[in-house]
């Protein structure tokens, strides 16, 4: 609870520290504006069109309804992998055998091409949600994995002396001596896992559904209505920011104020 | 009556010994001091008596009710701030946060840290301040069997003194033992009952020295005199390779 207050309180400072992103984000738009000066409308709409088109897409109930569904996809996806990965991970990690076992599976895991991983999915569960839920969770469970894994690995043996030495009960050592170490692993694991996951499910309704806003981006390509496409790519990437910049960066920042 | 016993204790990390034949026995109210070179073993040896590493070869037991470490590096938790720290042993007894939190700020102040540090990390500890918070944490738990691993190597004169005053009075008072490790001869005088000289590779036991007067009445001419006296030791000059060559 104080910790939550913490994030809120120095929240205001942090936002300040934004300017210069927003400055960046201005001369993007600037630069894709002079884009659609030299290629024109149907290649490239200007911002303005495409932020008019995007407001429109807003207040449409039907447009809402998909990025729900694909909210939801990425989230049940993300969420799962998020579970199970960690705790498989601190489980491989506390048990050398195991993290031993593991490392070949995690490379694999890792290494496959989440396209693969569609083109699989599609034939084992046909078109819909099971086959996008699979494939982010295929495509984000071994990031979750590994920063359990190493997180766990990482452990310091000299503090876990120290905790014997005070003959720490098994909760505090955990919440106390393990748990915070292994965190600054897991946290920034579960970062990136949640940026795939947000990339993996449009890629996969893309190809696999007929719903959610990847469908909505096949259905503009193939009537080569670019501005719908555009807006929805903005959509997509200032959801993502949101989540990252304004949710998680501050909790990271709180998270590790003891490192140096 | 509460006691550590050490008895032929051989360790040897893979195919290098490091203790040989090591044998002392440490009684409640007792300190004693082990002092020798660099590399010689003495961390080993306390943390074989501590029970941080698996004694291999010989005996340690242990009588004392209860023990506490504190540790040559200060080991501190790095995401916890300095009372937090030094309050993990009281919550490890199951004492409240609210208490806990309570005396040990009492204690770091006792030490020499300030309000302002309290909230510190760390990280944006000096190394003296650090090596306090990791024996503040070791002795706010009131422990009967204290270890000391060069507690007061990065600290100043005053405070390193301040420090040996608070532990004098409780070894006056008989609250505690303490198996002692330090490279400072002096600080072993002052303190201690009996001096063990641990000569390197291996480690083993060359000499002991007894001190009978009370720590209380050793004043600093005491401990210069006794000091002068054990430097002339043959034993301490070889140990030491004190002779100019
Ligand atoms: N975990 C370990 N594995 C292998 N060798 C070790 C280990 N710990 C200590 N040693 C070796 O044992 C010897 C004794 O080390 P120890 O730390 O006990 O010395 P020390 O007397 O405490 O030295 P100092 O006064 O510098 O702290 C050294 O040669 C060291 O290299
Ligand atoms: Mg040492």
């Amino acid at each position: 609870m104080k910790f939550a207050l913490k994030i809120l309180k120095d929240f205001p400072a942090y936002l300040w520290s934004g300017w210069g992103a927003i400055a960046s984000i201005f001369l993007f738009i600037a630069v894709w504006d002079m884009g659609n000066q030299i290629y024109g409308d149907l290649v490239l709409p200007s911002p303005i069109e495409t932020f008019k088109t995007l407001s429109l897409m807003l207040q449409d109930k039907d447009v809402l309804t998909e990025i729900n569904i694909t909210l939801y996809r990425a989230s049940l996806g993300f969420a799962f992998s998020l579970v199970i990965g960690s705790a498989l991970g601190l489980l491989a990690g506390f048990f050398i055998t195991a993290s031993m076992m593991s490392r070949p599976i995690v490379t694999i895991l890792v290494g496959m091409p989440p396209i693969a991983w569609i083109v699989l999915a599609m034939i084992w569960f046909g078109m819909g949600d099971e086959t996008v839920i699979f494939t982010v969770i295929v495509a984000s469970f071994p990031i979750m994995f590994v920063g359990a894994l190493q997180g766990t690995r990482t452990l310091d043996g000299d503090l876990k002396d120290m905790a014997k030495s005070f003959k720490l009960p098994w909760h505090m050592k955990f919440f106390d001596v393990y748990f915070p170490h292994i965190f600054s692993y897991l946290f920034p694991a579960w970062v990136s896992g949640l940026g795939m996951a947000w990339k993996i499910v449009i890629m996969a309704e893309l190809l696999a559904t007929s719903d959610g806003i990847g469908a909505s981006l096949a259905v503009a390509r193939s009537q080569l209505d670019t501005p719908t496409a555009l807006s929805i790519v903005v959509i997509m990437i200032v959801s993502l920011m949101f989540i990252e910049y304004i949710i998680l960066e501050p909790i990271k920042r709180e998270v590790e104020l003891w490192r140096d | 009556m509460e006691r550590l016993e050490v008895k032929n204790l051989n360790h040897s990390f893979g195919f290098t010994e490091v203790l040989r034949d090591i044998n002392f026995t440490l009684k409640k109210g007792q300190v004693l001091s082990v002092v020798g070179p660099s590399g010689g073993g003495k961390t080993t040896l306390l943390h074989l008596c501590a029970n941080l590493l698996d004694v291999e070869e010989g005996n340690v037991t242990n009588s004392f009710v209860s023990t506490s470490f504190a540790f040559q590096d200060a080991r501190l938790l790095p995401w916890k701030n300095v009372i937090d720290n030094i309050s993990l042993g009281l919550l490890a007894k199951g004492m409240s946060k609210a208490k806990s939190i309570i005396e040990s700020k009492e204690i770091a102040l006792r030490f020499g840290l300030e309000e302002n540090d309290f909230d510190k990390f760390p990280k944006d500890l000096s190394g003296g301040m650090r090596q306090r918070v990791s024996f503040a944490r070791a002795l706010v738990v009131k422990p009967s069997l204290l270890f000391l691993d060069e507690p007061f190597s990065a600290l100043d004169i005053g405070l390193k003194k301040e420090l040996q005053t608070i532990l004098i009075d409780k070894i006056d008072k008989k609250e505690i033992s303490i198996l002692f490790i330090t490279h400072d001869l002096m600080e072993a005088i002052r303190l201690s009952d009996e001096i063990l000289l641990l000569k390197s590779d291996p480690g083993h036991i060359v000499k002991k020295f007894s001190y009978d007067l009370a720590q209380k009445e050793r004043d600093d001419k005491y401990v210069y005199n006794e000091s002068a006296k054990i430097l002339q030791d043959e034993e301490i000059i070889s140990t030491f390779e004190l002779a100019l060559k």
